[in-house]
């Protein structure tokens, strides 16, 4: 296999440059921050090594097996498929765009020791095969994400770092929970404890204990990513973080939940998914709808992308568990888009805030004459997440309606309208920022730097790159697809006599 | 000659890139002149191609240009497929556009953004061309939503106008509802036959329930694009687009795609008896409703646009009977007078500094007399006055609704009549009788003195549009069948197309009658109209208000959908948020007396997640073991 260590490289490399920069924050904070995006750029170079040298294959690969914590039977055990390969990619991508794209209060070396020690952790969680590696690479993560919320964020960032941290860890703790409990049941199988995906995957379950499981892992990616009705967090948090934050939070930090979704409730408990989908639907179908339409009251444009992500998240998670092939490539596909847009809305509406200070629809007005540049770039965005074909958005939006048209045909039909509602507020919100005659604050509003304008470029081409030729992705991510489809459609229940409960168990041996 | 297919569609893309990379350094007039050389160009290829690029058995010559989305069994690829329908598509869309990109330099001369409207203009070309020539249904989809994108920045081109705006955000939302018929009707057509590219499509395979859902989905998706009942009421609001943009868009090319749409699709509207009726219930409705408010308007513009409305309802109702021929035909002739009469129309207001209402116009015969002939012949066009071109093909559609039904017939003749009256209204108001635009305005406006004849680059467009829309006719004369578009056609709709079986009495009493419904139409608004400024028995508020269509969707969809965001909005605060926060505060006055336990601060957390674990582990130890 590949020599070269990519996916531990991944992690390290981050890793290291937030513990540079921290250290070097008080004596060198200018050095650190240079260290830290010359770490982030590394980590987006190795990714694109390794994207090229990706096989076009559904098996993991680069993975790496060590022996980490023994005792507790956790090993750092990693590898990347085409599920998890552009997430991974997309946090790459994302990192080095909000340490370039950040404002001024946001430039010193901390922030980027959190922002690195954040996506360290988020690309740990997304190439992690072992599930107490994950869990505790899920965890790291909100550590950076509360300080960044609650250091850099605006007037009530103080409740929303900790309203994001409770509710996130409230759900997590459902998750470790369910981990423990499917490894026991697995260890009074075989008698052998261990947290290792490929092992777990094989564990016998009866229908009832199954959909308990499946019910703990949802509790913590529903909060996460977020799924309807626990999204309340995300209006508030997304709100009040700052542009840097909310960009990390939504594009990179809300995929682990949809991801996991996919990972790890589709991989280890296929038929209790199975037997969940019409109420999972149902709540992504409300969550594509209510989203949408609470978007359209919104005055607040952060609020607004917030409830539209709710929305995005709805399509993400009605195609997971639509499951079917074109569906589920969709998910994923729709997964790093959503990333995409969603930062490059966060950042613009961040250059809006620093520019009229505030990002009220009420205060904005006819920002186009005056900034013309920056409009047009909003536009394309704006475009993309309406889901117009020929834009990044599109791809993975079609793809899971249609997929889940074939296999659950209602769902797919009502949140077809989703795509309606999503014109209806973006288009709307627009009109009332950009068009319009500007009084005369508006039209003192300067347009994108240059350097303002290489940071968005590189989102805005992929924008259009990824929704022209999205074979590219579809094609690498497909057959990992198929993988997952194929285990969901042949499971079935297992048969009461198979059922072992774990009459005793031992906890790895020597505790 | 199969290289050149995508050529057609990338001449007027890359002038767009072009035109957009090249920042300030392209402005006036030079960035019009390459808009229109690279549409130009296309017209050029697309001729080539009419002639030696294309297989002449009515399947589709393809180019493969790019692999797109394919996942599993799914497949919809960046291809160009050329037979005869969707040349003939080409042709007249790379033709008429480039007379108004043409237009444009003159008309758009001294606007600000005059860089940025032939980027649009080219940007629309290429997207009407995807549309035509893509070779299966994502494809027309992303053309589909290319040109309406390009509508929504051409409407709210003037953008510091509210008017503007809100109209340009309307076109889109009103398109974007309809796009969830064509995205329903897509799913449903690759969930049963598991293709959506065109020739591989067999439409037989459905059963009739499914192919009349299939087919109504695309009809609601086509009532968007083609202003049809009950989508049709954004097309007027359209009009504070630049007049060239509401020629070419919004009259001539992009609202037929629902008509080329059904077209296209007509091996499936031939599988739906229920789906036919609908579709002349459609067709014919818009097209009556359409030509009573277009009795009522006072707005040269939008008596035009109800009037393509109108029109557009009659190349549907053609549909409906399975005469895709005569849809075709009338859709080729409308797009040349009705083009013709917007740009006349854009003359006229460019001479007027920018009015647009009837009761300040009159008089224009004499000062501008080349809008004045040619808009003449445009408007004899339309209103079916032989040999010009709309007689033949009105008389074509109503021909084919005669053998569907006479009742039909009978009302399309009717709204024919409507047709005659209210584009003979408005020629005689705009052109003749006392001039009434060297008078203060209504509202104190000055005087306008001097109005000036359009320069060249404007004239010569009218000049060639008339030419087409006198002898456009001879596309399809009864009774030659050497020549003209049903020989051509006939090879892509094969049995599907129904050829009305009249008699040759039975014709000439038709187009005798077509004949008569055009003069009379014609005499009773020169009695009524002519020195006539205003007659308000004649122009009812009912109509005027387009039947109150707006009000009644604003009260019945507008109002309730905007109190329901804010009850859901408040809602999300109130009740779900609420929930959360409720629980957090029960929590925190549980905890406050523990708070000796905890500091307050952050990293105590990190403590409790380590104090859970081992908590959770003794669990399992105790209960588990």
């Amino acid at each position: 296999m590949h020599t070269f260590p990519y996916l531990s490289l991944l992690v390290i490399v981050p890793l290291v440059g937030a513990i540079a920069a921290a250290l070097l924050a008080k004596t060198a904070p200018a050095a650190g921050r240079t260290i830290a995006l010359a770490a982030s750029g590394v980590e987006l170079a190795l990714v694109v090594a390794m994207i090229i040298q990706f096989k076009t294959i559904g098996a993991f690969q680069f993975t790496s097996q060590h022996a980490w914590a023994s005792d507790l039977s956790i090993q750092w055990n990693v590898g990347v498929d085409g599920i998890s390969l552009f997430l991974v990619a997309m946090t790459a991508l994302v990192i080095p765009i909000v340490l370039l794209g950040a404002q001024v209060a946001e430039r010193g070396a901390v922030f980027a020791a959190w922002l690195l020690l954040l996506e360290a952790a988020a690309v740990a969680a997304f190439v992690s095969l072992d599930l107490m590696l994950f869990f505790i690479a899920f965890e790291v993560t909100l550590v950076p994400s509360y300080f960044l919320i609650a250091r850099y964020g605006h007037e009530r960032r103080n409740y929303a770092a900790v309203k994001f941290f409770v509710m996130t860890f409230l759900g997590s703790a459902f998750l470790l929970v369910g981990i423990l409990v499917l490894a026991f049941i697995h260890q009074g199988q075989t008698g052998q404890l261990t947290f290792a995906l490929e092992e777990l995957r094989h564990t016998t379950l009866s229908d009832g204990t199954g959909i308990w499981l499946s019910l703990a892992f949802l509790a913590a990616f529903a909060v996460k990513a977020p799924l309807f009705p626990f999204h309340t967090w995300s209006p508030t948090t997304y709100r009040e973080a700052p542009a840097g934050g909310s960009m990390v939070l939504s594009a990179v930090l809300a995929k682990l939940g949809t991801y996991g979704i996919l990972r790890f409730n589709l991989t280890l408990f296929p038929h209790a998914s199975k037997t969940l989908a019409p109420l999972v639907l149902t709540l992504a179908t409300i969550g594509i709808l209510y989203g949408a339409i609470v978007a359209s009251a919104q005055k607040d444009m952060k609020r607004l992308v917030a409830y539209s992500s709710l929305a995005q998240v709805g399509f993400i998670v009605l195609g997971t568990f639509a499951m079917s092939q074109q569906s589920l490539t969709g998910a994923v596909t729709m997964m790093v888009n959503h990333g995409i847009i969603t930062a490059a809305f966060f950042m613009l509406i961040g250059w809006i805030g620093q520019r009229r200070g505030g990002w009220d629809t009420t205060m904005l007005r006819g920002l186009q004459r005056p900034a013309p540049v920056l409009a047009a770039v909003f536009t394309v965005v704006m475009l993309a997440s309406i889901g117009l074909p020929g834009l990044n958005g599109f791809v993975g939006e079609f793809l899971v309606l249609l997929g889940t048209f074939a296999t659950h045909r209602w769902w797919g039909v009502v949140a077809t309208f989703g795509v309606l509602v999503a014109a209806i507020y973006l288009l709307w919100n627009y009109q009332q920022v950009f068009h319009g005659d500007a009084d005369e604050e508006n039209e003192k509003t300067p347009d994108l730097t240059i350097r303002e304008r290489l940071v968005v470029a590189p989102l805005i081409v992929l924008i259009v790159v990824l929704g022209v030729y999205p074979k590219f992705m579809l094609d690498r991510i497909e057959p990992s697809v198929a993988k997952v489809v194929s285990s969901v459609v042949h499971s079935s229940p297992a048969p009461a006599s198979h059922v072992i409960i774990p009459s005793s168990t031992r906890l790895g041996g020597d505790r | 000659m199969t290289h050149l297919i995508p050529l057609i569609v990338a001449l007027p893309l890359l002038s767009g890139l072009v035109l957009i990379a090249s920042g300030k350094t392209l402005g006036e007039p030079i960035a019009g002149w390459i808009a229109t050389a690279a549409v130009g160009l296309s017209f050029v290829v697309t001729l080539m191609v009419f002639f030696h690029g294309f297989s002449d058995t009515g399947e589709a010559t393809t180019s493969h240009v790019l692999d797109w989305i394919n996942v599993g069994t799914f497949h919809a690829n960046l291809d160009f497929s050329v037979d005869q329908l969707s040349i003939t598509m080409c042709l007249f869309v790379t033709g008429i556009s480039t007379l108004i990109h043409l237009y444009s330099i003159g008309y758009m001369h001294g606007e600000k953004y005059f860089r940025k409207f032939f980027i649009y203009l080219n940007l629309f070309v290429a997207s009407m061309l995807i549309l035509v020539l893509g070779s299966n249904l994502l494809m027309t989809f992303l053309g589909w939503e290319g040109v309406g994108v390009c509508s929504y920045w051409l409407v709210s081109y003037y953008f510091d106008k509210d008017a503007a705006a809100s109209a340009g955000k309307k076109a889109f939302i009103y398109n974007r509802l309809a796009d969830v018929g064509f995205l329903l009707g897509t799913f449903l057509l690759w969930s049963q036959l598991h293709t959506i590219t065109y020739s591989e499509m067999h439409f037989s395979d459905l059963s009739s329930l499914v192919a009349t859902m299939a087919l109504l989905s695309f009809v609601f998706a086509a009532s968007g694009k083609s202003a049809q009942i009950p989508l049709f009421n954004w097309l007027p609001d359209a009009m504070e687009g630049p007049t060239p943009v509401s020629a070419l868009i919004h009259a001539a090319t992009m609202v037929t795609a629902g008509v080329y749409l059904l077209c296209r699709l007509h091996g499936l509207v031939h599988m739906s008896a229920t789906g036919q009726w609908v579709i002349c219930g459609v067709g014919l409705a818009t097209a009556f409703v359409a030509a009573t408010i277009a009795t009522s308007q006072f707005d040269i513009k939008k008596g035009l646009a109800f009037s393509t409305v109108s029109q557009i309802g009659y190349m549907v109702l053609a549909v409906g009977t399975g005469d895709y021929v005569a849809a075709m035909f009338l859709m080729v002739a409308h797009a040349f007078f009705k083009a013709l009469l917007f740009l006349g129309s854009g003359s006229v207001i460019h001479a007027l500094d920018g009015e647009q209402r009837l009761s300040r116009m009159g008089g224009l015969r004499k000062v501008l007399p080349w809008t004045y002939g040619t808009f003449m012949l445009g408007w004899l066009a339309i209103v079916g006055v032989p040999p010009f071109a709309g007689f033949w093909a009105k008389g074509s559609v109503l021909d084919a609704v005669f053998g569907k039904s006479p009742w039909l017939w009978g009302l399309g003749l009717f709204t024919a009549l409507l047709t005659a009256y209210y584009m003979s209204r408005l020629f005689y108001l705009t052109f003749t009788g006392a001039a009434r635009f060297d008078q203060p305005g209504p509202n104190g406006e000055p005087a306008i003195s001097h109005p000036h004849e359009s320069p060249w680059t404007m004239r010569l467009p009218l000049v060639i549009l008339a030419i087409c829309s006198v002898f456009g006719g001879l596309l399809g004369l009864p009774f030659v069948h050497s020549f003209g578009l049903e020989t051509f056609l006939e090879p892509v709709f094969g049995s599907d197309l129904v050829v009305p079986t009249s008699s040759v009495t039975q014709q000439i009493v038709l187009s005798t009658a077509d004949a008569i419904v055009a003069f009379l139409g014609l005499g009773l608004a020169f009695v009524l109209w002519r020195g006539r400024a205003e007659r308000p028995a004649l122009t009812p508020r009912f109509f005027e208000q387009v039947w109150f269509w707006d009000n009644f969707y604003d009260a019945l969809l507008g109002r309730p959908a905007t109190k329901l965001a804010e009850y859901a909005a408040l809602t999300d605060a109130l009740v779900i948020d609420g929930a959360v926060d409720g629980t957090a505060l029960a929590v925190k006055s549980v905890s406050t007396k523990l708070r000796l336990v905890h500091n307050g601060q952050v990293r105590s957390y990190g403590l409790g997640i380590v104090a859970g674990l081992v908590a959770l582990l003794a669990y399992f130890l105790v209960v588990v073991a």
